[in-house]
């Protein structure tokens, strides 16, 4: 291996800094004793326990993670089927179009997306609430789910299928016994991927909640502008650790997935 | 001989397993399989042997139900399965790329298929043991695919597709992916495992030697047509068109023009040489355009003029091609057209008699040639 000069030490230190500074700033300051957010007045969790007892946040925090939960999980089903159609379904009059259209919220400023939901759902009469939301986050997490599924897909073998076809399955069989556990990985890092954008998400979340339904991220953002409190440096350090988790873990997921295949390959072929 | 050869394509009353009617398949413009017609026998290892895009995989997957054919049908045992899905077919498929399932193991890749048809417990678990006994993989049962040789997984695959005792097995390139030592090996014991379990064989392979070792006819095909579907020998000896004696093995084409002579017909090729002769039964007109075909074992070659052969022609060794068992040696004509011989070699290299720029008589019986339609 090349040893690391100092240019390459600096810029990777540097560069890392101007990542990351910001959240340790952050973290360390949701230990501190004092009130004030600025002055260090030694370590202390008293923060974290306050913010156990306060009914607002814990309100949203539930808000959020049913959100969560609930939209990752349809845009991840949503997602899935539309990935399959458009790498298995072939050519049909459309298709470029219908490919990119399911990309566009990708690049689609949230602004825009939050306030044309926003109209629909005034338009049709549905009341503000976690089910606006819920429908609002499945849509712009669709398209990455779609987009992770569809790269495994590309890369999978057609004739798995139809061996399993071959054998006896029906075509749902096939799907559910053979393409789903071999695109697996690919499905649950979409899901992850989905859960910590909608976790994170304010401002098409802000469009779309109603006042019973304020989510963790409005709810920081509302009480900022207030002041910060160090509970909101605490809450903030919980949803890092969280949303770090989930982005770890699918990464986690993939790599082990790939580096066993790899390792088992090597093995079988000195055999 | 005394044993009964096995060749219920000449038995009018044998009823065959897979019957071809006018089977047509176009995909847009691409006529893939052209108006075929033909049977495949029970317990026949039939052989669909062609260049890549001559539509014997298309051939294949209409039977495996993966394309169902534009025009004319294809009976299964007297049923037409135009309307069959794969999966009710009584037909299986090894795949060429194997196609085994990463995520399970060797003992569920091959129970897979047997689950599906609800079996009780007992049974699959029995009948995969047979399974793996037939293809020596009862070591390897709890590895993943990844986990074992390429040759191991094709075994598997072999097993997965014979599992359900299939009335048709399917075979798409299904040794294309080892190397040639193993190949022969493998080839081997796909005709003992098709002997021992009965079951009816087709394969796809564009390996004309793999299609003769292992099959009991070879259908050679080119643009959507079988040309020529027989046993390897007659294949090989007696092929009906210059494509198929071309395709197969090693042989040299003389154009010439056909005069009747006696019980065959003396061919004439190029002025100045003499003419050659060929017995044949079929039957050509005065002066009409053919083909000579022979190949190169079959010609003699030598220093001294040879007696007694109507069949003689003076040449000159271009090239000498060394195989270690035998050498095929380039000699051209005073015309300027090449002509094969391949002799055995017998004796030590050192004691060869012929060398390059050697002058030489070719000869050969008046049987030895195939006379084929221009």
């Amino acid at each position: 291996m090349r040893r690391m000069t100092w240019f390459n030490a600096t810029s990777l230190t540097l560069g890392f800094a101007f990542l990351y500074l910001p959240m340790v700033i952050l973290i360390v300051y949701s230990f501190n004793a004092s009130k004030l957010v600025t002055v260090w007045a030694g370590f202390s969790t008293r923060w974290y326990a306050t913010l156990l007892q306060n009914e607002a946040f814990l309100d949203a925090a539930w808000v959020t993670l049913r959100v969560a939960v609930i939209s990752s999980t349809i845009a991840t089903i949503l997602g899935t089927m539309a990935a399959y159609v458009l790498v298995r379904a072939g050519r049909f009059a459309g298709r470029t179009l219908f490919s990119g259209m399911i990309y566009a919220p990708l690049v689609m400023p949230e602004v825009i997306t939050g306030l044309s939901l926003l109209l629909l759902f005034i338009g049709i009469g549905l009341d503000r609430g976690v089910l606006t939301i819920v429908l609002a986050h499945t849509t712009f997490s669709m398209c990455y789910v779609s987009v992770v599924v569809s790269s495994r897909l590309v890369s999978f073998d057609r004739s798995l299928e139809e061996a399993a076809l071959d054998l006896g399955c029906s075509p749902a069989e096939a799907f559910r016994l053979v393409t789903l556990p071999i695109i697996a990985p690919a499905v649950i890092s979409g899901w992850l991927l989905a859960f910590t954008l909608s976790l994170d998400d304010l401002v098409i979340a802000s469009f779309t909640a109603g006042p019973s339904s304020t989510t963790l991220p409005i709810k920081i953002w509302s009480s900022i502008r207030l002041g910060v409190s160090p509970e909101i440096n605490a809450l903030s350090t919980i949803l890092i650790g969280i949303v770090s988790a989930g982005v770890i873990t699918a990464s986690l997921i993939t790599k082990r997935a790939s580096l066993r295949q790899q390792a088992d390959e090597q093995a079988a072929q000195r055999t | 001989m005394g044993q009964t050869e096995f060749e219920p394509w000449n038995d009018p009353q044998a009823k065959p397993l897979i019957q071809f009617r006018g089977v047509t398949k176009r995909f847009g413009d691409f006529t893939a399989i052209d108006n075929q017609s033909f049977d495949i026998f029970e317990q026949e290892f039939f052989a669909l042997l062609g260049p890549s895009g001559c539509g014997k995989t298309t051939m294949m997957r209409m039977l495996a139900g993966f394309e169902t054919p534009t025009e004319g049908t294809i009976l299964l045992g007297g049923q037409d399965i135009a309307p069959i899905p794969p999966n009710r077919r009584a037909v299986n498929m090894m795949f060429q790329s194997y196609a085994l399932f990463p995520h399970l193991t060797v003992w569920e890749n091959i129970a897979f298929g047997l689950k599906r048809d609800r079996l009780d417990k007992e049974s699959i678990k029995a009948r995969v043991a047979e399974m793996l006994k037939l293809t020596r993989l009862e070591q390897f049962a709890s590895r993943k695919p990844h986990q074992i040789s390429g040759g191991q997984r094709q075994r598997v695959a072999l097993a997965r597709s014979l599992a359900k005792a299939p009335k048709l097995l399917l075979l798409d390139e299904p040794l294309g992916a080892l190397d040639a030592k193993l190949r022969q090996d493998t080839q081997f014991e796909l005709m003992d495992i098709q002997e021992k379990t009965g079951t009816t064989f087709v394969i796809v392979t564009h390996d004309q030697e793999e299609a003769m070792t292992v099959a009991s006819r070879v259908a050679v095909m080119d643009h959507g047509r079988i040309v020529q579907a027989d046993t390897p020998a007659r294949i090989y000896e007696q092929p009906n068109s210059v494509y198929v004696a071309d395709f197969i093995g090693e042989v040299t084409i003389i154009d010439g023009t056909a005069t009747p002579e006696g019980d065959g017909y003396e061919i004439t090729h190029a002025e100045g040489l003499p003419p050659l002769f060929v017995k044949t039964d079929k039957s050509f007109a005065r002066g009409q355009a053919c083909h000579l075909a022979i190949r190169p074992e079959k010609v003699a070659i030598s220093a001294e003029k040879p007696d007694g052969r109507r069949n003689m022609l003076r040449g000159r060794i271009l090239d000498i091609a060394y195989l270690g068992n035998i050498s095929t040696y380039l000699v051209e004509l005073p015309n300027g057209k090449i002509v094969k011989a391949q002799t055995a070699n017998t004796r030590r290299l050192a004691n060869r008699p012929f060398t390059w720029e050697d002058e030489v008589w070719l000869s050969w019986s008046d049987t030895a040639a195939v006379l084929l339609e221009g």
